[in-house]
């Protein structure tokens, strides 16, 4: 199979250009009531710097919004008496260590004017890297159980002919899939539940959103993830079939892609184009705000509508495909 | 007696340019058993899968139980019974589990399902079994065990696809004993088979080669017509494209 071939090559080319844990950029906005000759000058050797995209001045009460929202990955706030202070977004808590680093670098630099600087982190405190995974995990585990394992599922009663004597039964075609589907939802929202409960309790994620939130997107991409295991068991004749592509076509991009290990703004331009076609990508981007920031349900909207109109595609194609293989 | 249960004329199936039937046209009779033989390839699966429903003719008609193939798919579902190539029973389930399912699925009460359960494993006698997982059982007895369920609700007609694959001849001869049985009590049974031999078993046999039926009549007749010993014969010539007739 290409596959085979093709494969490994596409994984070289993508763990040695794209997948880094590098920071190649931070956001940055600055807040500086008086702006000095020194400040300016500051601000031009940030802009000019290529780790760091200068998003403008803000108002100091602005700051919360600014990182909250993601228009910015970090605040710089240039104090006359108290120096130079950075704010932090700590969701990832590896842009914050690199974004810190940068702008402490600039500031050695210009060792004609130093300035004290302080640092505040944002929203993860201890810097935890749990917290950004836990969303990450949920999107992958959730595209296992009810992706891969349904479509597992469907096809194995395919391989053994129990599909065919289903089928010849007065079953209704549509009855038997959704009887496939519904142990695997079933398991996924008690996973749902458990995973909460843990980053709640144990891992101590801090949860500030509303659950409900958390709940109701979680719940529209295992319909997602359903529909993509009913749409790869119309094209799989065989269990090993159907595992082979929903490791190569869901997985791997999912690892890759998503953002569960890889930041996506670190990805080139064409990587990032692609990660847009990754649900997970929408799904974990969600989880996170939801999550981790704490922000209501409106801020993820965009994320809901996208995973909304690629569910109802989805279903409508595995269904489509479903029947037609029929005849 | 004479009363017709399935009724087939000019049935095709095309897939692509592919003609895999090609314009069928047979009777079946209530009570009767028929052999729907041919070599593999030759089109026996696909037009029974379009008699059970399975699958849509591309032209020509057909009904089953009185009900037609083309618009009444789910009533014809209701009055048949199917016995697939590869067995067809859950092999995670325990004997009594798959009766319960499929039961369930024919929509049988519970009491009959109940009965019907105890008639059945008299007959095939595995009582003890009841609780043992399918797939721990023997191929023969597997076998038996999917015929059973095929007959579970009564069926105006049951149909076996290859049913006898892989068997020692003895189960086999068990096996046809219990068709026999059927058919008596009322089932027609229409059984595709690419072994010759069992031809000799049925009321009524047809011969496909290459999507058409080349042969149709009892096996007396057929080997009367062909002039040979065994339908193994009949079928050597059909393949080979020549006839001999008197």
């Amino acid at each position: 199979m290409l596959i085979l071939i093709i494969m490994p090559i596409v994984q070289v080319l993508l763990f040695g250009f794209a997948m880094s844990t590098d920071v190649n950029n931070v956001d940055l906005a600055i807040v500086a009531p008086h702006r000095t000759e020194a400040i300016r000058k500051m601000v031009e050797r940030i802009s000019a710097n290529q780790y760091f995209t200068f998003k403008g001045y803000i108002a100091g009460n602005a700051i919360d919004e600014e990182l909250r929202t993601g228009a910015a990955d970090a605040v710089a706030v240039f104090d006359e008496d108290k120096g130079m202070q950075i704010i932090l977004d700590a969701s990832n808590p590896n842009t914050a260590t690199a974004g810190a680093a940068y702008l402490q670098g600039i500031m050695m630099s210009d060792s004609k004017n130093p300035m004290k600087l302080e640092t505040h982190i944002l929203f993860n405190p201890q810097m935890k890297s749990s917290y950004n995974f836990v969303p990450g995990i949920m999107g992958m585990i959730f595209i296992i159980i009810c992706a891969m394992m349904t479509s597992v599922s469907i096809v194995r009663e395919k391989e053994t002919g129990t599909m065919e004597v289903l089928l010849v039964s007065p079953s209704r075609p549509l009855g038997i899939i959704f009887a496939k589907m519904v142990p695997y939802f079933v398991l996924s929202c008690l996973n749902l539940a458990t995973i909460l409960l843990l980053a709640r309790f144990v891992l101590d994620v801090p949860m500030s959103g509303n659950i409900s939130g958390i709940v109701i997107i979680s719940l529209l991409y295992l319909l997602l993830a359903l529909s993509f295991g009913l749409l790869i068991s119309t094209f799989a004749k065989d269990q090993a079939t159907a595992l082979i592509i929903s490791g190569m076509l869901l997985l791997m991009p999912i690892i890759m892609l998503s953002g569960l290990a890889f930041p996506v703004e670190n990805m080139p331009g064409i990587l990032q184009a692609i990660s847009c076609i990754v649900p997970t990508r929408w799904y974990i981007s969600a989880v996170r705000k939801l999550m981790i920031e704490g922000l209501p349900f409106i801020a993820v909207m965009k994320e809901f509508w996208i995973l909304l109109g690629m569910t109802t595609a989805i279903l409508l194609l595995a269904l489509k495909n479903y029947k037609d293989k029929l005849g | 007696m004479n009363d017709i249960i399935i009724s087939v004329k000019d049935l095709c199936k095309q897939f692509g340019t592919f003609t895999a039937v090609d314009h069928i046209t047979f009777d079946v009779s209530r009570g009767e058993i028929f052999g729907f033989l041919g070599a593999n390839g030759a089109g026996k699966t696909t037009a029974m899968r379009m008699l059970c429903g399975l699958s849509y003719p591309t032209s020509g008609s057909g009904t089953v139980a009185g009900f037609d193939v083309m618009k009444q798919g789910e009533q014809i579902k209701k009055r048949i019974g199917y016995m697939s190539q590869k067995f067809s029973l859950y092999d995670d389930l325990t004997v009594r589990e798959n009766i319960n399912l499929f039961g369930g699925i024919y929509g049988l009460s519970d009491a009959r399902i109940l009965r019907r359960t105890a008639e059945l494993l008299d007959m095939l006698k595995f009582r003890s079994e009841i609780d043992t997982l399918v797939g721990s059982l023997p191929l023969g007895w597997k076998q038996k065990l999917a015929f059973s369920v095929a007959t579970l609700h009564h069926p105006d007609v049951v149909f076996l696809d290859e049913p006898t694959g892989g068997v020692d001849p003895i189960t086999r001869r068990q096996f046809w004993e219990m068709i026999y049985e059927s058919a008596a009590g009322g089932t027609t049974v229409f059984v595709t088979t690419h072994y010759m031999d069992e031809a000799e078993y049925c009321s009524r046999i047809s011969i496909m080669v290459d999507g058409q039926i080349s042969a149709l009549g009892t096996p007396s007749q057929l080997k009367a017509q062909f002039n040979a010993k065994t339908i193994n014969d009949v079928f050597r010539t059909l393949a080979r494209g020549a006839k001999r007739s008197e």
